[in-house]
């Protein structure tokens, strides 16, 4: 019967003129999968998937198993949409030594934790380029607090956590000379350093502080997972150009047989730092942080940090030879099993924590690395996963003994057993996958039922719009032998990691509104009997309030061409989803979207003369078109008096003298 | 002068903690319904105090040009505890005195209470949804906005729900008492 059909079908084909063809992706999707990833109108998602925004410098959050997009939450990059950046009050957070940085490249993402378990208080970000980490709030979905990080040539390996939010790491791509030393680059080998930083996390505000610096010898750290369970106190950072090359890295950074993953024994490094050891060190960072109470960021700096020499503080530091330019350094919930994934390997390195105690212990060490002992690789191994594929790049875990790892130049995910590292199941992805998400997948407790993929290339995944393409995202149902592909679905920018929590964590704390009677900003106008319009020289300061569906005051004169005008906006409203926009024609900076019981400042510098229209810019009532008002801008130097209000106060005409 | 039975004599106590029940619990409530507003909004009145959503009501009624609540508008919130009081005292007196007439008295003033309550109740509701702002944004043509005084109406995009709460049930329930215990000692005053 079988051999029947398919002699038919081979006639059928010679028929239709069709010749072979190789297996096309359309044919992937089987089963009930669209029954699986369907959420019904009205019905939530059950995961939050924070996914890192890459060059766009945001962080996005999408929904699982929908892959709906929800919010994108401005951290690194200016958002002209809701005035992030460009607020008198916003301003401080992209605050720099560089000055104000409006952008940048955001790759990690780490969700706080409580025992090796999300708790979903706050969601870690990390800037490359200008070393930076975020904090953001996951109540009202705000970024908080940004730290800059001194001794950092481009914080990749970051924001990663520990168990109990004890420290989240921001360790060095590049390595630079420390301070703003002028040396020749040629000097890699002497003066270059890679730094890694553990930043203290005050468990109740989540207040950041540079606790110590590492300063390890000169190579790029990449990524880094700290230790859980039994390895809890250990930090393992996954290394390459060991080599320390200068120049042409391609080629120059991938000769050595193994990189390394350097294990940071944390609790010894704390050890050193109570005992006085380590150099205080002149340097200078900002740290700027979100005030809820005054709906302002303030930025500060700071001018010194601790740094801690592995060479000369022994015990702290070890070094576990990985093969090829190790990127992923993954540790299994259990704590014990750590996963290296060379990117030019052809296999996937599983060491053990015991082993390596042990080998530490007995001194199993085959030399050392300018003063930090290198482990045996075979002391500390536990097993090596015989070809999985190629270009293994980042593994997370499903809690049922299994790991996921994501295969860039094979553009697949590999399931295998931890325990006896035998691969179980591969399926393609489209195309070229870098990081890969399991709901919970780096904790004590992953939640599993998905992977995630996050692709580097897009090409045919959806309808084309011209060369520069959305990034895609695959979704895997992972509760079966076999991952089943059951989502395509676009993301914004370039996702690098991401993290998905229970939605159950996080939605019933999500702040509505905020309370009006808690509004201490420096210009609130607490109801509309208290706006005013107040003049300081060349500084006009208009304390306006908004609410369905006018602004107080609406009529403004007396401003004159060059005035500095304030418009401090408090949006009255307390329900929730009534926000108010503000916008004035010819505003050089942006628009402000003001949040119920927010206030919000837009500066403008009229630089004509002119009626100058203003209005609300977020559809808030029936009668919001309606939400609008003028400003008089008369010629410097003229004597218009100043003179505002709405309604029966606003500016009357004078009758001529 | 007849004595009270010993059921008409305690039930005075059950009506005095029905109504006690009214400092703890909200008499009624007003829910409201639309579109926009997927999980409702909710006034609860109390026996001195309007509560809940009252806020997110007064910011939308502007645009019908109906007046905004407040707590300090209503008299009723100082006369209202003051009456409240004073009966239950005299149901003290009910009892000690311990005589047929007193707790008929006490019924009666009651019921006196009760629907001049219910009387004042609709004749703020009629001017709540009928003296409107002549410069309201939105004008219907006829169109009033009188909440129920029970049960549901439609009012534009809003559906109106209006019904007591637990301390209105047992306010009901003390007067279906009241009654029902007037009835039984009227009945074995002449059987006797």
């Amino acid at each position: 019967m079988k051999s029947y059909q398919l002699m038919l079908c081979a006639v059928g084909l010679a028929i239709a003129g069709q010749s072979c063809k190789m297996k096309d992706t359309g044919s992937v999707v089987q089963g009930d999968a669209a029954s699986k990833v369907y959420v019904a109108p009205g019905k939530y998602d059950e995961f939050y998937n924070f996914v890192s925004g890459g060059f766009s410098g945001q962080v996005s959050v999408y929904g699982i198993p929908s892959g709906r997009m929800l919010k994108v939450i401005p951290v690194f990059s200016v958002n002209p949409e809701n005035g992030y950046g460009f607020s008198e009050e916003t301003k401080p957070m992209l605050n720099t030594t560089a000055g104000f940085v409006p952008w940048d490249d955001e790759h990690h993402l780490a969700l706080s934790q409580t025992n090796g378990e999300h708790d979903g208080k706050w969601l870690f970000a990390n800037a490359n380029n200008t070393p930076r980490v975020a904090r953001i709030s996951l109540s009202t979905f705000k970024t908080e607090e940004i730290l800059e990080i001194p001794n950092s040539g481009g914080n990749h390996s970051s924001p990663f956590i520990t168990e109990n939010t004890e420290y989240v790491v921001a360790g060095t791509r590049f390595s630079v000379p420390l301070g703003e030393a002028d040396v020749p680059i040629s000097s890699f080998k002497e003066n270059f350093k890679s730094v890694a930083s553990f930043i203290n996390v005050d468990q109740n505000s989540g207040n950041m502080k540079i606790a110590f610096q590492i300063a390890l010898p000169g190579m790029s750290l990449d990524l880094s997972r700290a230790g859980k369970g039994p390895s809890h106190g250990w930090f393992f950072f996954s290394t390459y150009n060991t080599e320390q090359a200068n120049t042409l890295l391609e080629v120059n950074a991938s000769q050595k047989d193994k990189d390394f993953i350097v294990a940071v024994n944390w609790k010894k490094a704390e050890e050193y730092v109570k005992a006085g050891k380590g150099t205080k060190m002149k340097t200078r960072y900002y740290h700027n942080t979100w005030n809820e109470e005054t709906h302002s960021a303030s930025s500060k700096l700071e001018e010194e940090v601790l740094v801690l020499d592995p060479a000369e503080l022994k015990d702290m530091v070890y070094m576990i030879p990985c093969p090829k330019s190790p990127h992923g350094c993954d540790v299994d919930p259990t704590g014990e099993y750590i996963v290296g994934s060379g990117k030019l390997a052809a296999l996937i390195p599983v060491f053990s924590f015991n082993k390596l105690t042990s080998a530490i212990n007995a001194k199993t060490f085959e030399g050392d690395y300018y003063g930090i002992p290198v482990v045996k690789y075979e002391a500390a191994l536990h097993g090596e996963v015989q070809k999985p594929g190629l270009g293994p790049l980042h593994t997370e875990f499903d809690g049922k003994g299994n790991a996921y790892t994501s295969f860039f130049l094979s553009s697949e995910v590999v399931k295998w057993s931890i325990k006896d590292v035998k691969v179980l199941d591969r399926v393609p992805t489209y195309y070229s996958i870098g990081h890969l998400c399991v709901p919970g997948g780096d904790t004590k407790k992953p939640w599993g039922k998905y992977v995630i993929a996050y692709n580097k290339i897009t090409k045919d995944r959806y309808l084309p719009t011209g060369p520069e393409l959305a990034q895609s995202a695959q979704l895997y149902d992972i509760t079966g032998d076999k991952m089943q592909l059951i989502l395509d679905f676009p993301t914004i920018g370039e996702p690098h990691y991401a993290q998905a929590i229970d939605a159950k964590v996080i939605k019933d704390r999500s702040v509505k509104i905020f309370d009006i009677n808690k509004n201490k900003h420096p210009y609130v106008a607490m109801g509309e009997k208290a706006t005013k319009v107040v003049r300081t020289g060349n500084r006009v300061d208009i304390y306006m309030t908004a609410i369905r569906s006018h602004l107080t005051p609406d009529n403004i004169e007396g401003v004159y061409v060059g005035d500095e005008v304030y418009f401090h906006v408090t949006n009255l409203e307390q329900d929730w989803d009534v926000p108010h926009g503000f916008a004035i024609k010819h505003a050089a900076n942006a628009e402000l979207l003001i949040m119920p019981g927010e206030t919000s400042t837009l500066k403008f510098v009229p630089d004509r003369t002119g009626i100058y229209p203003f209005y609300c810019t977020d559809f808030c009532s029936a009668l919001h078109q309606e939400m609008q008002g003028y400003l008089r801008v008369s010629p410097k130097g003229s004597n218009v008096p100043l003179k505002y209000g709405t309604g029966d106060a606003a500016p009357k005409a004078v009758a001529s003298k | 002068m007849k004595k009270l039975t010993k059921l008409g004599r305690y039930s005075t106590f059950v009506v005095i903690v029905f109504l006690v029940t009214l400092w703890f619990f909200p008499m009624w409530r007003i829910d409201l319904k639309a579109p926009q507003y997927p999980g409702g909004l909710t006034m609860t009145i109390w026996i001195n105090d309007v509560k809940d959503d009252v806020d997110v009501i007064n910011g939308l009624n502007h645009y019908i040009g109906m007046k905004t609540i407040h707590k300090e508008d209503f008299k009723e919130f100082v006369y209202l505890p003051i009456a409240m009081v004073s009966f239950m005292v005299m149901g003290l007196l009910v009892f000690v005195w311990n005589r047929k007439i007193g707790y008929y008295i006490w019924t009666g003033i009651f019921t006196i209470l009760g629907l001049f309550s219910f009387y004042d109740f609709y004749k703020w509701e009629y001017d709540y949804g009928h003296d409107l702002d002549p410069n309201a944004p939105i004008q219907v043509p006829g169109m009033s906005y009188q909440p129920p005084l029970i049960g549901y109406k439609k009012l534009l995009n809003f559906e109106v729900l209006s019904q007591p709460h637990i301390a209105g049930w047992f306010y009901i329930l003390a007067g279906i008492l009241l009654v029902s215990i007037t009835f039984y000692e009227w009945k074995k005053a002449k059987t006797k």
